[in-house]
């Protein structure tokens, strides 16, 4: 617990109802979304409500060297917002303003506690929509998103975060604040900042406002569900449907541990023989367009030995939708411990990686089921375990080292969407080599020289500057 | 009929806290709860949460934080039981039965607080609560200025005790009933040749601060050809007292309420109110899962209890009303008739029917309202800006009406309406009054509102701090 003088401060600072203590608040900032990670707890909780406060604080803690956690709605699943060094949690929940729509410009301004569905209801009535959509849309926060650098369902067609951030403002680690980029779509000045800052996990400064690139919503679209005897032609299809120029917003697959487990649990009339299943919707803003596409892929699918469901009305949509939407709760209902990876690998190499994976599931006797975003190749191996079998664990520990060095040698990343956090971090040397670690040490001492933001995380730790408390 | 002492106490989590583990163990810490819980859109904070009680929750069953550690008790007693967080979970996790267990588990270690005791106590003693709900009544004039029509508001000395517990002269109360429903109905209302016979298990609510309802209710249920019966020895079912985690009373509670069924020799039990009937679906089932004498009897109900909507729409069918009523209708769903009940269809297709009647839907109509019975006691402020959230999307709406299929949500919806209403009318009205004035225009109980007085503003206070103190405990 910090002594009693620094708590007196932070009070000052954003008010006595915005600094949480006690075991029970603590208690409850000692996790995020991530299982089989360490937990640890903070030693208070701030809840600043502007930027000018969020200055104040990072000031007070680099004068007394204490660490700070900055967090949005800790949904995220790589250990990146646990507190390890304890220290405070900011949470940035009630910085949750959207300051500006312009529908002009399509582009919104936003503080980072607004939650993305709720950005997302406020563009509707203009026609617009902000595309990153991670599963966790109606809870995870737009800053938190941000750092995270998150994907979704839509990424194949529409991308993710990163190419959705024109302008921030952010709070360095000296207690400075500065804004870059804005509402151009084109904008050279400077080093690409927001590019450096999305995706930083809070390990380089505080993000205190955005400014997000908005589009049109899609006036038209078909979805599809494809059911395939053998893997294989699964995969052809995904990479035949890419050959074809046609790019679906969204191309989904389930593998059949999934599909078993999904019908079990939500009885959605899935094929459960099917060794896959591609849930694959096309959409645009002319109805002849979607309807081009969607005719190319019914034939691409055929082509490919696989059988057809296509959705005639909302209604049979959301039929579909729901089957993907249950892959993680239905998997998750298995057991009491939920390991869900999202190694990634070019999607010519997605059926590579499924087979890969099912081997895997054998080889260590787990459960493991993959669903996932196939059209680009985010992958999502997910293992369920019992975290009271020692055993069990420590098999899964060595499944999850060889889903990424299996991912890295198809060519791919350990991670799609989630970031490295905790999670990750030893492999990530794996992945960007001696070099690329010291980049990102360099990086990391010139604009935090003593790791007072999010420490322990994205980057293996230098003992030298270590913040120890 | 079967003795009391001759059933066997069961075990179940309410009774036992290890049995919740697997509950526990089946929570992701997705946080999926967060977009649905009112209490933590208010305070944005972890411990608001379900996610966040489950993981203190978790804490406690591994040993690093005690169950009668007065932060947790606050944490878990900050919460409405509204059961939101249950239909967003992808898992499934019953939080319902895990925060009523931990509240359960904090009583056997600390035991209840004498308020809450001698108030659970009445409960059980239906002569001494009626007694004490008619002698409020009349004392309510002493206490009490209208407000409204027969609304009531707190005299200004008095309120003025009263304005930290949020009872200050704007609060709008329901009057109690000088003569309270079971007093005013006979035990048997026969229709001819009746397509089916029921007992209207009318709760607490219906009979002391919303009778008029009541009787409506029943005649609505004459009018489609349902006999009535109001069994004379019901009393309240219980929920108000297991959410504050007394698992004996409400087993006492139960127990005479099926005996008083039994006896009734109806086909079917009817409610108004979502407690109630989640009380027979749910909780006494379970509550009496290994009780070889009420076990039995607590299942046959639980598929014979309905919803007075469901019934009509489902299980007898019924007349649209002849008359016309012209309004633009909008309704709020209760939580415990939504989500425990399951019942959301239903009350929709009988507004819509009603002649003359246009229906907007609100945006979020089954987000809590922020009654949660006793919650608005205890935690007034935050009960107030969840309430305000939901005046607002009435407001969004271009209704002038708001109906709900719940006496407490009527309560806090009719308190609400009057801080942050656009243009409803002043009263909130129940599901089938549309329908009952179409026929007859009969005074608007809607406008039976009360405002605190000043006596009853400082007892009140002064047994709220000692709520509080529970808070409880």
């Amino acid at each position: 617990m910090l002594d009693e003088i620094i708590i007196n401060q932070l009070q000052a600072i954003v008010g006595k109802d915005n600094v949480l203590i006690g075991s029970v608040n603590l208690t409850t900032y000692s996790y995020d979304a991530t299982a089989d990670v360490p937990h640890a707890m903070p030693e208070v909780i701030v809840m600043p409500t502007s930027t000018a406060q969020v200055r104040k604080v990072v000031q007070l803690a680099a004068w007394k060297s204490i660490a700070i956690y900055p967090r949005g709605a800790g949904t995220n699943l790589s250990g990146g917002t646990i507190p390890l060094d304890h220290g405070i949690v900011l949470s940035l929940q009630k910085m949750d303003q959207i300051l500006e729509i312009d529908a002009e410009n399509l582009t919104a301004t936003v503080q980072p506690g607004v939650v993305i569905q709720d950005l997302n209801n406020a563009i509707a009535p203009f026609g617009l929509m902000y595309p990153p959509d991670p599963g966790t849309v109606t809870t995870a926060t737009m800053g938190g998103s941000v750092a995270e650098n998150s994907g979704g369902l839509r990424g194949l067609k529409y991308g993710v975060t990163k190419h959705y951030v024109m302008g921030m403002e952010v709070v360095l680690a000296n207690g400075n604040s500065v804004r870059f980029g804005g509402k151009t779509v084109k904008n050279v000045t400077a080093y690409d900042f927001s590019s450096l800052f999305v995706g930083s996990e809070g390990t380089l400064g505080i993000i205190v406002e955005i400014t997000c690139k908005l589009l049109p919503e899609p006036k038209f679209h078909k979805a599809m569900l494809a059911a395939f005897n053998i893997m294989e032609d699964a995969g052809k299809t995904v990479s035949d449907i890419i050959k074809a120029q046609v790019i679906p917003a969204t191309l989904e697959i389930m593998d059949n541990m999934t599909i078993r487990t999904v019908e079990d649990f939500a009885h959605v009339g899935l094929p459960t023989d099917a060794a896959a299943l591609l849930l694959i919707e096309v959409d645009g803003m002319a109805e002849l367009v979607v309807a081009q596409e969607a005719d190319a892929v019914i034939r691409i699918v055929e082509e490919n030995h696989g059988s057809l469901h296509i959705a005639n009305s909302d209604e049979e949509r959301d039929n579909l939708w729901s089957a993907r939407r249950a892959a993680l709760p239905a998997l998750a209902s298995l057991n009491n411990t939920v390991v869900l990876e999202d190694a990634t690998v070019p999607r010519s190499r997605v059926t590579d990686m499924l087979l890969a994976l099912a081997e895997i599931g054998r080889k260590y006797r787990l459960v493991l089921g993959t669903f996932g975003h196939a059209g680009d190749g985010n992958l999502h191996p997910t293992i369920l375990a019992d975290k009271y079998n020692a055993d069990e664990m420590s098999r899964v520990h060595q499944a999850v080292e060889e889903i990424f060095a299996t991912a890295l040698k198809l060519g791919g990343t350990l991670s799609g969407e989630h970031g490295i956090g905790i999670a990750k971090m030893r492999f990530l040397g794996n992945e960007i080599g001696d070099s690329g670690l010291e980049l990102m040490q360099a990086i990391k001492n010139a604009l935090d020289p003593t790791h007072m933001l999010n420490p322990g995380k994205l980057i293996p730790r230098e003992e030298k500057t270590h913040v120890s408390r | 009929m079967f003795p009391v002492e001759k059933s066997i106490p069961v075990r179940t989590v309410y009774d036992d806290l290890t049995a919740i583990q697997s509950e526990l163990d089946k929570c992701m810490h997705c946080g999926f709860c967060m977009a649905v819980c009112p209490v933590y859109k208010t305070t944005k904070t972890e411990s608001g949460v379900a996610r966040g009680k489950i993981g203190v929750a978790e804490a406690v069953m591994a040993g690093n934080l005690q169950i009668d550690d007065q932060d947790v008790v606050d944490m878990l007693f900050n919460c409405l039981v509204c059961k939101s967080c249950m239909q967003n979970c992808p898992t499934k996790v019953d939080f319902g039965r895990i925060i009523l267990a931990l509240r359960c588990a904090v009583v056997r270690e600390k035991g209840l607080p004498w308020v809450k005791k001698a108030i659970f106590s009445t409960l059980e003693h239906q002569g001494v609560f009626d007694l004490g709900m008619k002698t409020g009544a009349r004392l309510s004039g002493l206490l009490f200025r209208q407000a409204g029509q027969q609304a009531i508001a707190p005299r200004a000395s008095l309120a003025l005790l009263g304005k930290s517990a949020g009872f200050d002269q704007n609060r709008r109360l329901p009057a109690l009933a000088k003569k309270p429903l079971r007093d005013r109905l006979p035990d048997v209302l026969p229709v001819e040749n009746p397509v089916a016979r029921v007992a209207f298990f009318t709760g607490c609510s219906f009979n002391y601060l919303y009778p008029e309802v009541g009787e409506d209710l029943v005649s609505v249920l004459q009018e489609n050809n349902i006999a009535v019966v109001i069994p004379r020895d019901q009393g309240c079912c219980g929920v108000p007292v297991l959410v504050h985690g007394d698992i004996e009373s409400i087993r006492r509670l139960g127990r005479k309420n099926i005996d008083a069924m039994d006896n009734s020799g109806v086909d079917y039990i009817v409610t108004g109110c979502g407690s109630c009937g989640g009380a027979w679906q749910h909780d006494y089932p379970e509550i009496f899962r290994q009780d070889p004498v009420y076990g039995p009897r607590a299942e046959f109900w639980r598929s014979r209890t309905y919803d007075i909507s469901t019934l009509l729409t489902d299980v007898t069918g019924y007349r649209i009303p002849r008359g016309q009523v012209n309004a633009v209708l909008t309704y709020h769903d209760p939580c415990h008739l939504k989500k425990v009940m399951k019942v959301s269809r239903e009350p929709r297709q009988i507004l819509k029917n009603i002649p003359g009647v246009i229906f907007k839907e609100m945006a979020r109509a089954d987000a809590c309202c922020g009654s949660g019975g006793s919650y608005v006691l205890t935690h007034f402020k935050t009960s107030v800006a969840i309430a305000e959230r939901k005046i607002n999307d009435v407001n969004h709406t271009d209704a002038d009406t708001i109906t709900t299929g719940c006496p407490a949500c009527m309560m806090q919806l009719s308190d609400n309406v009057h801080r942050f209403g656009r243009r409803q009318k002043s009263g909130i009205i129940f599901l089938f009054l549309p329908n009952r004035t179409a026929k007859r225009k009969r005074r608007g109980y809607s406008n039976r509102l009360i405002l605190p007085n000043a006596k009853v503003a400082a007892t009140f206070t002064s047994l709220q701090r000692h709520w509080k103190e529970a808070k409880a405990f």
